[in-house]
This record gives structure tokens, C-alpha cells and sequence, in this order.
């Protein structure tokens, strides 16, 4: 029996089809004026891909900072510049639209049926106002960079720093935009054209999890819109809003701010975990174990994680009755987060299993996520979070959620669907390994800072007392091993585009509406509009499907 | 172990030598909040454990070599009330036991002496109560309560003592408060844990614990000659507060004896707790905040006084439990050569030494 699912058309014989969204038209601008969900979802992919390399080489700078005690590759305040730079590329560049932008974009359509996104035109838009933000933010960065932190946090960016605010909050805000549209377009299209029989508990899981991400964008986005505006009026016109000298509330700042940043993160995971149904299932042979239970613990998510942002400010001076109140809710928005990992682990259970790489990016997504779920239960335990806030312990605790479960969420996806993509497999044996590499690389980057936190560094140092030396070392040492497990799949992804094998219309044998048609797909994605007349993840039928085949061609 | 390069088996030496998990527990909060992270990292770890082993022998049973053909469940109701329900009651369990912590670390008890701290861009002031300034440095004894009131003068800021497992924010216009109990004697890490701007990382000290004994001898070599309460016994004098805040019948402002800890009816309708935020914003933003009976022509004292300044007068003003203290700080007024806006701490003999300190609580 051999030991994989993958199902090749004989390599001899085969051939990418002639007519696909990739060759449909030709020239730049058949690409820039292009309303096709797939070339957008290209687009953004390349777009997306080349800002992660700006983040990641921002923090390859941070890592090699802090091999020393000293602040002495750096001034402090370049440091503090390299971190902020890092942050807002990899927040509002690379996580918020890495897999909602590409894949979502790519797949949601073809998953339930339809033809494209609802809005088309609205979706070409959201690309050009995520590249506005972006080159607004290599401006800044070229320009003398920003210093306030990720976080703006008032009255810091509105009276005492005096580099580029202004450009990155209007960065930030027209790429927020660019987020709106997308959250908007999928809840559209989500309602209003799923193919015949598609009701909503036949969608694939993956699809759930981005109608949920998407109410937050939608909800959420606004909000930091407005945050962002009242900073700028503030910095330029002195509104006072923030200012406690002219009766405001800096506090305010902070509750506006997280009143997005807090479900932002659950914007940011929810699309990963949607892959990893996916995957998880396609790479077990089997329907995802509570399929409804996975649905709705979605959108639970996505509801309380409304109600929770206050646990970014235990320390702050809210009352401590606030605090009661915002703990016990984050108690409550860790559970659907438990429900989802137990219910994967049980998918594998008398399943048929594979270990390709996008199952051990699934694999390993579901290792670090787990760390990074249980860790944060230790900052919304209140009287924990006082020692643990504002130390290394959040920046370990939120990488393992966001590079740990998202990052590695992305490449499962991106490995799972390259195939549809582009019509060609990536090469197996190098991209396991890449998978691996990643996976030791990660864990010695980011589990000494647990360490680290705990025993009180405080973040965003460019200098540290030298008895935390060794664990930075460390650090630094496995960042190194993790830049390397990113860069192959870079290498070897592109390779694949020219000389990889053909895969057919199904190399998984996966369930989904958009394996069932040609790869790469058509503009127009199905050659007849399809019916759904089968559960999701339903295994047998796409057995019945196959033997169909094989009657009406024999 | 000539194939180790020497630097890093010095590194590595340095390492085993001195590995920590958890910094020292240097308070009495210590132990019980390491309790609870200690608990959590015990469940955390099994949790882990049991997710990881679950996929590890599922991969092993049921890998297409051995179970080529998978078996389709639906699902199971009472599978996932457990794994609902296990760990929701885990998560409550550490719900209760973390706020039990966190209102023990923002309750101080009523014994506790006060120390005043100022964050600016970068450094940390402390006001003690006899008057000692520090500057990025806390001396405490141990076995004595110790409230911090918290504020800055710019940006945030945030005041970690690891040791002692305690952070509070340093918020611009607001005061906020800590407590803790140092427990052993030392030099511990104080770090500002708020990115504050480009000096951020170098806004540290040392909290140095003594013991009770060394504590005194430390008040005693660092005295300035008079305690908090006593500079802004002077301030409000150079200020001229007493013009107004006096006993007189006549008085166009309300005594401020033992006005701190009061419940204060005010003009705008409802009442307000003295407390130190309150006497804060009454001298920064007057206007706000006027005690029934009286009409609205106090001045702001915004950008006249530094928050040290304001320290000194709240703490004076929480120390004015009878109105012979006003009148003395009256006469004191009376008696200032009118060029001369501020006494020498020397030519001050309205205010005996002896009494003054006997007013002000310790």
C-alpha cells in the first residue's frame, strides 16, 4: 500500500489545460484591470509575500540587536524604529490579509460554487488600497521611519514623537480599508451565491471560519479607522480627545484601539484555522470530526471576541470589577479555541493518514497553537497577567499563535492549493523538509522567550540586563534556522512553476467543489454551474464520483 | 572540549551556572502568584501532552500503511462535552484563583506607608514620605506594606518589579496604585515595561531591599531636612492657597482640614471622595470639581506646579487633620517677605520642627 494520497495523470501524456484564468489574457494590464477573484488572489499573494520578506528582514535586525546586552548594532532609537516597521508590516501587510486576501480570495467562490466574489470590481479595489497602504509604508520607512510602537499608543504618538505618524496611520487606514471591502465581499458572496444545494452546513469549513473572520473586519476595522483619525487630529490640530491636560482621556486611546486590535487577532487566525479543517480532513480521508461544533465555534469566536479587548489593559487603572468582568470573558473565548483542537485531533481518529507536507504544517500548526492558546490563558488569568504583561512571555505567547498557528497555517494552504493554483506539484521531499526546518527553527526562536518573560524582560528593549543573555542567543540562533525554513518554499515554489509535475484535477483526492474542476481552473471556474448534493468532506462521494467516471469513459 | 568554541562554552557555563525559570521571590505576593503559574504551566503542559500523544499514536494506528481505508464518524456529543467542559472548569478554576491575586496586589492594606513615584521620559522620581527624593532607585524595608501611587508627566509609562511580581501603569493625569511586602533583602531589577520612546530600554533602576534596621540608618543619611508633607506645607504657603483655604468666616474657599478620606457635597450636585486623584484634579482643574457653597474662582494651577509639586500638596493636604495646621501655614504666609515667593527651608520658625512632624502621619 503505498503511503500517500497523491493521484497524478500520467506525467506523458499530460498537459496544463490551454484555456485557464492564467492564460485567458495576456499583457500587465489584463492583470492590474483584472476582476477575476483568482488573479487578484495572485496579486495580492505576490504583493503580500514580497511585504513578509520586509517584515522578516526587519526582524532578523531586532534578533541580531539583541545577540548583546548593548544596544550597539543600533541606536535605540533605529531599534525602536526596526520594531515598529516590523510590526506594522507584519500586522496590517502580511497577517490581516495573508490567507483571507489569497486563498479566501482564490477559493471561497470556488468553494461554494460561484463564479467570482459578488463585487468583483470591489475586490480589485481592496488590492489597490492594500498596495496604497503598503508603499505608504515603505515611504515612512524610507523616509525616517516611526517609533511609537505597533500600537500608537497615545500620548506618546500624538505630543512626544516627531517621526512619520501621520503617513503610517494613514497607511494604517487605507489599508484597513482594503480589509472592509474583502470582509464585505465574502459575507456578500457567502449569502448570496452559493451554487444550488449549498446550504450553509454543506460549506466547507474553511468558508465558515472567513464568514466569521470577515464580521469582524467588517465590525472591527472601523473602529481603528476612527482611533487612527482621532490620533491625527489630535497630533496635528490638538483636539484634545486624548490629551488629560485639555480634559481627555488617554486611556480612551486604548480602548478604541484594542476595541479592533483585540478581535484583529482572531481576524488574523480564524482563516488559518479554516485551512487546517481542510487539510486536516482531506489528509485523514475523512469528515471533520463535529463538523457543526467547528462551524459555530467560529463564530463564537468571532462574537466574544468582541468583548474581551479590556485584557490588554488589567495594569492600566481600570476598575478592578472591569477586570473581573474581562477575564471571565476570556476564560469563555478560549474554549471554542479547545473545542477546535480536540475536534482535529479526533478527525485523525480512524482516519487513513498521510503525511504530506501541508499535514505537517497542520501538524505543527496544531502544536505551536496550542502553546500559544494555553499561554494565553496565563495573561487573561488577571492576577497572572500583572507579572506576565509587557514582557517577553506576549511577544512569545502572540508569535506562536500568529507565526506558530497563522504563519504556519499559510504555507499548509498555500502547499495544499499550490497545485490548483499554478497545475503543477511543488517537489515533496524538499518542501517536507522546509516544513521541518521551520518547525525546530520556530520553537528555538520563540520558547526561550517564554523563559525570558517570566523571568521579567521586558519587550521592546534595544538593551538588557546581561543575565538574559544566553536565552536571546538561543533566540537569535533559531531565528536564523527559521529564516532559512522560509526561504525554501520561496526557492523551490518558484521552481515548481516551470518544472514541477502536472497535477491533475485532484492530486489529494480532496472533496472540495474546487478540486472538482480543471487545475488551473477557468476564468469562469466551472464548465457547468454544480450542484451540491452531498454533505462537505463526504469521502464516499467522491468514490461514487470516480467509478461514474470511469463507467461513462470506459 | 576544544571543538566548543571557547566563547560559547563560556556562554553555556555562564548559563547552567546561573539558570533561572522565575526570577527571585522577593515579596510576599511571590510565592502565591508563582503558585498559580506553576499550576497553570502543570495544566498547560498535560493539556499538551495529551494533544501531542493523541496525534502521535493516531498517526501511528492510522496511517494509510496500516488502515488504508478510513471509517467515516460524524461525530460525538458526549466527546466534545468533555472537551467543552474540562476546560472551561480548568479555565474558571484559574478565573477565580488569578483574580483572587489580582485584587490582593490592588487592595493595600490600611497600614501601608505611601511612597510617591513620577515617571518622565526616561527615569523614575520617588517622593518618600520624609522627604527623600530617588531618582531610578526604590529603598524599602521588609515587612512593611508598601503602597506605590503611580504617576507621569508625559507618556505612559509602567513600573515592573519582577521580583516582587508587581506592575502598574504610570498614566499621564491619573494616579494609580500598587502594594506589595518585600520579604528579602537585596538589589532587585526595576524596569519600565511601557514603551516610552527612544530611551526606553535605559529607564531602569534598582529597588534595594533592607531590612528594617538599615532601612532607618538609609532615611536618616538621605534626609533633604523636611518630609514631603512639610515642602508642601511651603508650597502652599508660596502659593498663597491659605489666602482662600483658611478658617476665617469669610473665607471664599472650604477649610481643608481633614477634608482627605471626606465625602464632599459638590455644587454641580452629588458627592465626591477626597481622595488623592480628587485633591489632584480640585488643584489642576478647579473649576470641575467646586464644593457646594462656595462659587467657581479658583485659578487653575495647570503648568505651575510639577506633579512633584502636586505630590507635595496632596500629601500635605491628607495630613491637615485639625485647622491649627492652616492657620500655623496662614501665619507662615503672613510672615513671607513680600519679594519672596518661597521660605528657605531654614528661616521657618512659625512651624516647630517637632510639632510639624507630629501632624504628619508616618
Amino acid at each position: 500500500m503505498s503511503d500517500t494520497i497523491v493521484v497524478l495523470p500520467d506525467q506523458r501524456t499530460a498537459r496544463i489545460p490551454k484555456t485557464n484564468y492564467l492564460t485567458k489574457e495576456n499583457g500587465l494590464l489584463s492583470w492590474l484591470l483584472t476582476g477575476d477573484h483568482k488573479r487578484i488572489a495572485i496579486l495580492y499573494l505576490i504583493s503580500i509575500t514580497c511585504f513578509f520578506f520586509v517584515g522578516g528582514a526587519l526582524a532578523g535586525l531586532i534578533r541580531l540587536e539583541l545577540l548583546t546586552p548593548q544596544s550597539d548594532l543600533m541606536a535605540t532609537d533605529t531599534y525602536n524604529k526596526v520594531f515598529t516597521m516590523h510590526g506594522v508590516v507584519m500586522i496590517f501587510l502580511f497577517l490581516v490579509p495573508s490567507v483571507p486576501a489569497t486563498l479566501g480570495n482564490f477559493f471561497i467562490p470556488m468553494m461554494i460554487g460561484a463564479k467570482d466574489l459578488a463585487l468583483p470590481k470591489v475586490n480589485l479595489l481592496s488590492w489597490y488600497l492594500y498596495m496604497v497602504g503598503g508603499i505608504l509604508v515603505l515611504y515612512t520607512m524610507v523616509s525616517g521611519g516611526v517609533d511609537t510602537g505597533w500600537t500608537f499608543t497615545t500620548p506618546l504618538s500624538t505630543h512626544y514623537v516627531n517621526t512619520n505618524v501621520l503617513s503610517t496611520g494613514l497607511a494604517v487606514f487605507v489599508a484597513g480599508f482594503s480589509s472592509i471591502f474583502t470582509g464585505l465581499n465574502f459575507i456578500v458572496t457567502i449569502h448570496k451565491m452559493r451554487a444550488p444545494g449549498m446550504t450553509w452546513f454543506r460549506m466547507p469549513l474553511f468558508v465558515w471560519a472567513h464568514y466569521a473572520a470577515s464580521i469582524l473586519m467588517v465590525l472591527g476595522t472601523p473602529v481603528l479607522a476612527i482611533a487612527i483619525v482621532l490620533v491625527a487630529l489630535e497630533r496635528t490640530i490638538g483636539i484634545g480627545v486624548f490629551d488629560p491636560t485639555k480634559g481627555g482621556d488617554p486611556l480612551l486611546f486604548q480602548h478604541l484601539f484594542w476595541f479592533y486590535s483585540h478581535p484583529a487577532v482572531y481576524i488574523m487566525i480564524l482563516p488559518g484555522m479554516g485551512v487546517i479543517s481542510e487539510t486536516i480532513s482531506t489528509f485523514s480521508r475523512k469528515r471533520v470530526f463535529g463538523y457543526t461544533a467547528v462551524a459555530f465555534s467560529s463564530v463564537a469566536i468571532a462574537v466574544f471576541g468582541f468583548f474581551v479587548w479590556a485584557h490588554h489593559m488589567f495594569i492600566m487603572g481600570i476598575s478592578n470589577y472591569s477586570v473581573l468582568i474581562f477575564s471571565l470573558l476570556t476564560m469563555l473565548v478560549a474554549v471554542p479555541s479547545a473545542i477546535k483542537i480536540f475536534n482535529w485531533t479526533f478527525t485523525l481518529y480512524k482516519g487513513s493518514i498521510t503525511f504530506e507536507t501541508p499535514m505537517l504544517y497542520t501538524f505543527g500548526f496544531m502544536g505551536l497553537f496550542t502553546i500559544g492558546g494555553l499561554t494565553g490563558v496565563f495573561l487573561g488569568t488577571s492576577g497572572t497577567d500583572i507579572h506576565l504583561t509587557e514582557t517577553y512571555f506576549i511577544v512569545a505567547h502572540f508569535h506562536f499563535v500568529m507565526v506558530g498557528g497563522m504563519l504556519m497555517a499559510f504555507l499548509a494552504g498555500i502547499h495544499f492549493w499550490w497545485p490548483k493554483m499554478t497545475g503543477r506539484m511543488y517537489p515533496e521531499k524538499i518542501s517536507q523538509l522546509a516544513a521541518v526546518v521551520t518547525f525546530i527553527g520556530f520553537n528555538l526562536t520563540f520558547f526561550p522567550q517564554f523563559i525570558l518573560g517570566t523571568l521579567g524582560m521586558p519587550r521592546r528593549y534595544a538593551s538588557y540586563p546581561p543575565e538574559f543573555q544566553i536565552l536571546n542567543v538561543f533566540s537569535t540562533a533559531g531565528a536564523t534556522i527559521l529564516g532559512v525554513g522560509y526561504l525554501l518554499p520561496v526557492l523551490y515554489l518558484t521552481w515548481s512553476l516551470k518544472y514541477g509535475a502536472i497535477a491533475g484535477n485532484n492530486p489529494w483526492q480532496a472533496t472540495g467543489l474546487e478540486w472538482q474542476t480543471q487545475s488551473p481552473p477557468l476564468t469562469e471556474n466551472f464548465v457547468e454551474l454544480p450542484i451540491m448534493d452531498h454533505e462537505a468532506y463526504d469521502y464516499d462521494w467522491l468514490e461514487r464520483q470516480k467509478e461514474k467516471e470511469v463507467a461513462s469513459v470506459g | 572540549m576544544s571543538h566548543i568554541s571557547p566563547t560559547i562554552w563560556q556562554f553555556l557555563v555562564k548559563w547552567m551556572t546561573n539558570f533561572a525559570l522565575y526570577p527571585p521571590e522577593a515579596s510576599k505576593i511571590a510565592p502565591q502568584m508563582d503558585a498559580l503559574y506553576f499550576f497553570m504551566v502543570l495544566v498547560s503542559l498535560i493539556g499538551l501532552t495529551i494533544v501531542i500523544l493523541l496525534v502521535t499514536s493516531f498517526s501511528l494506528l492510522y496511517n494509510k500503511k496500516r488502515h488504508p481505508v478510513a471509517v467515516q464518524i460524524e461525530g460525538s456529543t458526549l466527546l466534545e462535552a468533555t472537551w467543552t467542559i474540562i476546560p472551561l472548569g480548568l479555565f474558571l478554576v484559574m478565573f477565580v484563583w488569578g483574580a483572587l491575586i489580582y485584587f490582593r496586589v490592588f487592595t493595600p492594606p490600611a497600614n501601608a506607608m505611601n511612597i510617591y513615584v513620577v515617571g518622565k521620559q526616561w527615569m523614575w522620581k520617588v517622593e518618600h514620605p520624609g522627604g527623600q527624593h530617588e531618582i531610578n532607585a526604590l529603598h524599602i524595608p521588609t515587612g512593611q506594606p508598601i503602597q506605590l501611587t503611580l504617576i507621569s508627566q508625559d507618556v505612559f509609562h509602567s513600573f515592573s518589579i519582577p521580583a516582587f511580581r508587581v506592575k502598574r501603569e504610570a498614566i499621564p493625569g491619573r494616579y494609580t496604585t500598587v502594594w506589595f511586602e518585600a520579604t528579602t533583602p537585596g538589589t532587585y531589577h526595576l524596569f519600565c515595561t511601557q514603551y516610552c520612546g527612544t530611551e526606553h530600554s535605559h529607564m531602569t533602576g534598582d529597588i534595594v531591599v533592607l531590612t528594617p534596621e538599615d532601612f532607618k540608618k538609609w532615611l536618616a543619611s538621605s534626609t533633604s531636612g523636611a518630609s514631603l508633607a512639610q515642602n508642601g506645607e511651603r508650597l502652599f504657603a508660596s502659593l498663597s492657597c491659605a489666602a482662600c483655604h483658611n478658617t476665617r468666616p469669610d473665607a471664599r474657599g472650604p477649610s481643608l482640614a481633614s477634608v482627605y478620606g471626606s465625602k464632599l457635597p459638590l455644587s454641580s450636585g452629588g458627592t465626591v471622595l477626597a481622595d488623592d486623584a480628587y485633591l489632584r484634579e480640585a488643584i489642576l482643574n478647579p473649576s470641575q470639581h467646586i464644593t457646594q457653597g462656595y462659587a467657581p474662582i479658583m485659578p487653575t494651577y495647570q503648568g505651575q506646579v510639577s506633579e512633584e509639586g502636586v505630590i507635595a500638596l496632596v500629601e500635605y493636604i491628607k495630613n491637615l487633620d485639625s485647622d491649627y495646621r492652616v492657620q500655623q501655614t496662614t501665619n507662615t504666609t503672613e510672615l513671607l517677605p513680600e519679594s519672596e515667593g518661597k521660605a528657605p527651608a531654614g528661616q521657618k520658625p512659625a512651624v516647630p520642627k517637632g510639632a510639624g512632624q507630629g501632624m504628619v502621619k508616618q
